[in-house]
């Protein structure tokens, strides 16, 4: 049973406290100082401890929220998003087969221009039913229109959850956002997060103000007629342009949020680590990104110049931005906790799409290289990443084949 | 010191309709739409407008009231509406009625009390989104009122068998064959007795008809003002589903009523009031008109044979005599001097 820290608990006005939390319980301390409106739950591992934190808050009164269980993930997700269409803040989440449950729900959030916030705890598909770590639930809506950002550890989990009330309910934005935290690895293990003060909040998140497009007796529009081949198009473009604005509202988000918080992200696409001299590159998504950094450390320490670049934003997809970093490597290694059968190659979901981008904007070719690797919830090891960097030094020396293969597999 | 288990907001007291000429003018649901001539569900849409008035919001699941009804670049409602999915009439009504009451605790919002109504057709409320309304109907602490038109079928997608579609219907999806003369065999589910038997959170559940307009308005206005999870289902004769002349749908109407076979009625906190020509039936004032009055007006079963028409009466007759109550409750009455059982 999930109890509450205290600093989650009592979070302050004035003051900025440290905690030693889950990646569930800092989304949950998130929501509280984000002071959502309208929450709904149902259970599902390993997302659902988040909602009984919630359930916790609430109870206890230290935060102020309808509270709904629903009898489904279709439902739970209805009905936030018709609460966010009547301008309440509004929180959600889900994992694995329980998202998908959701997926009609989740196709049209996006194009009402609904900006839910929910949280994914990334949980491999049934069948067979499995609770580990897989990205497809949250990779599923990527052509829908959700946002999607993946993070690493509580501290993210935290401050994206903040950045993600700011640019979902950025006007210029309105769509929904998905945090994907790996379940297990992130939702139930704990490190050390900075809690920050209510106020500094307050400063950072401004109220969610629908404007003309509020439901209520006092503005009579009707929302989302039905609609045929002659205005079908113009609405996408409009979907479309928000995807054209995406990465510059968050860029401005992030320098916001670190003159506030005080909290450098930098580049807030994706992260580089001892990329600066390195041959080649390992990337990938999620908290695979801590065997990875003691692998590289580890191979550092033998000579062996190899870096990792961590994606935090899949939705938008900097390509253009990771295409310019990576042209530079020998190679390229993409660790995948997805599957994406019968696609080019074989490849999972982020090799497909970021051999797209460079091939759009890399001057230059390495091979981008897939592993399939931590499926159904089994951990990437050192090992694993050492036979990865192993195999991506190989491509860079013109073994670059094949460009598909499977690690950490029995037999 | 005792607990609030449960804490509804104030709702707007909103009196019965006197008679039709007490009726107010104002309409809420106007021109704007494009669906059929004879169209009683539509007719309920502007009945269920008109009852609530403007501090309304209103969502509606995909069916014909969406598809033919709101169609960009028009749209008949003077209340603000929203599409929601096929099945997720109690959902969104949840959704809208939880914002409200969270933003208006938190001064976030005006306070007042604003009807909350969400419509579903027949397939998005006896099929698809009955877990969702069931589920709404347990939530005590919202004031929402789910409202059902039932024309009998998912009449939108080209008129295909639901779960309230009658015996033996050619539907679509039921073509009367040479092989096979009934593929539907499946008896009409009974949603407002689900409702009543299955939910002590809701406090009010009616069954209404667009052949007697002044009740259904009444109806609404009375869930509305009762507060809690509320739920009304409506039968809504479909000139183009049921293939009649769409003049003569209010007369289709009534003899659903007067056959027997759509019983009106009223749950307000656990007490029953049947009403119209139901109520004349069950005091014995009123015979029964035989089904094939009613049946063999409408196209949809042409195709009836005489052994048809008998089954379809006895079970009608079934459940006037032997229902615990008829319309209601399918279980059987007790024989008066029969030894008790214990």
């Amino acid at each position: 049973m999930a109890t509450l820290t205290a600093p989650v608990k009592e979070t302050r006005k004035f003051e900025e406290q440290e905690a030693l939390i889950t990646g569930s319980e800092a989304i949950a301390v998130a929501c509280k100082l984000a002071n959502v409106d309208v929450i709904t739950a149902y259970p599902i591992r390993p997302y659902d401890t988040v909602m009984q934190y919630m359930s916790q808050l609430v109870a206890d009164g230290e935060l102020d929220c309808e509270f709904i269980v629903a009898e489904g993930e279709h439902s739970q997700f209805e009905i936030v998003k018709h609460a966010s269409a009547c301008g309440a803040r509004t929180f959600c989440g889900s994992s694995g087969v329980g998202w998908m449950y959701a997926m009609e729900a989740l196709t049209v959030t996006p194009a009402l221009r609904i900006p839910l916030v929910a949280l994914v705890g990334n949980r491999t598909l049934d069948d067979p039913g499995a609770f580990g770590v897989e990205h497809n639930d949250a990779l599923s809506v990527r052509d829908l229109g959700w946002m999607l950002v993946w993070v690493d550890n509580a501290q993210e989990a935290l401050d994206t959850a903040l950045i993600a009330y700011r640019v979902a309910e950025d006007r210029r934005m309105f769509v929904p956002l998905a945090i994907s935290c790996d379940g297990a690895f992130l939702t139930h293990s704990q490190s050390l997060v900075k809690i920050p003060a209510a106020e500094q909040v307050k400063k950072f998140l401004p109220r969610y103000d629908r404007g003309d497009l509020l439901l209520h007796p006092d503005n009579v529009i009707s929302v989302a007629p039905q609609a045929n081949e002659d205005w079908v198009m113009e609405m996408r473009r409009q979907n479309y342009a928000v995807t054209e604005r995406a990465c510059d509202v968050i860029r401005e988000v992030y320098a916001d949020f670190e003159r506030i918080f005080g909290r450098k992200y930098g580049n807030p696409f994706f992260e580089e680590y001892r990329t600066e001299d390195a041959e080649i590159v390992l990337l990938g998504m999620g908290t695979l990104s801590t065997p990875v950094k003691v692998t590289i450390d580890k191979l550092r320490q033998q000579g062996k110049k190899a870096g990792f670049v961590r994606l935090r934003w899949f939705r938008p997809f900097a390509g253009k931005e990771i295409a310019k970093s990576l042209e530079r490597f020998k190679a390229v290694g993409v660790i995948e906790r997805d599957l994406s059968l019968g696609s080019p190659d074989l490849s999972g979901v982020v090799a497909t799409e970021l051999r797209s981008a460079m091939y759009s904007h890399a001057k230059t070719r390495p091979p981008v290289l897939d592993f399939l690797c931590g499926l159904g919830g089994r951990e990437v090891t050192v090992e694993d990443v050492e036979k990865i960097t192993d195999l991506t030094f190989q491509a860079a020396k013109g073994k670059a084949e094949p460009l598909t293969q499977w690690i950490g597999l029995r037999g | 010191m005792s607990t609030t288990y449960v804490e509804t907001k104030p709702t707007q007291e909103l009196e019965p309709f006197k008679g039709v000429k007490k009726v107010p003018y104002a309409e809420y649901f106007t021109s704007g739409h494009r669906t059929c001539e004879g169209c009683e569900s539509a007719q309920f849409m502007r009945l269920i407008a008109k009852a609530a008035g403007p501090r309304t919001i209103i969502t509606g699941a995909t069916g014909c009231m969406y598809v033919a009804n709101t169609s960009y670049y028009a749209t008949p409602w003077g209340i603000p509406w929203m599409h929601t999915q096929l099945g997720a009439a109690g959902s969104s009504a949840l959704g809208v009625a939880a914002a409200l009451k969270s933003m208006m605790r938190k001064g976030e919002m005006k306070d007042e009390p604003i009807n909350v109504i969400a419509f579903c057709g027949d397939g998005g409320g006896a099929d698809m989104g009955l877990a969702a309304i069931s589920a709404a109907m347990t939530q005590a602490d919202y004031n929402l009122l789910i409202v059902m038109y039932d024309n009998e079928s998912y009449a939108n997608t080209g008129i295909q068998v639901s779960s309230t579609s009658p015996f033996g219907v050619n539907t679509t999806f039921s073509t009367p064959g040479k092989k096979k003369r009934i593929m539907h065999n499946r008896w009409k589910k009974n949603v407002a007795g689900l409702m009543i038997a299955g939910h002590p959170s809701c406090k009010y559940v009616a069954t209404v008809s667009t052949s007697y307009a002044l009740q259904a308005m009444n109806s609404v206005r009375r869930a509305l003002t009762i507060g809690g999870p509320t739920f009304i289902h409506c039968l809504n004769p479909c000139p183009k589903g049921w293939d009649f002349d769409p003049a003569t749908a209010l007369e289709v109407g009534n003899l659903a009523v007067n056959t027997g076979i759509w019983p009106l009625y009223e749950v307000e906190k656990g007490e029953l009031k049947l009403y119209g020509k139901t109520k004349e039936i069950a005091e014995g004032r009123f015979k029964r008109l035989p089904v094939a009055d009613y049946l063999l007006r409408q196209g949809r079963f042409a195709h009836f044979t005489d052994e048809d028409l008998a089954y379809f009466q006895s079970q009608v007759d079934d459940m006037w005599n032997n229902w615990l109550i008829p319309g209601v409750i399918p279980l059987r009455k007790q024989e008066k001097n029969a030894a008790p059982t214990t």
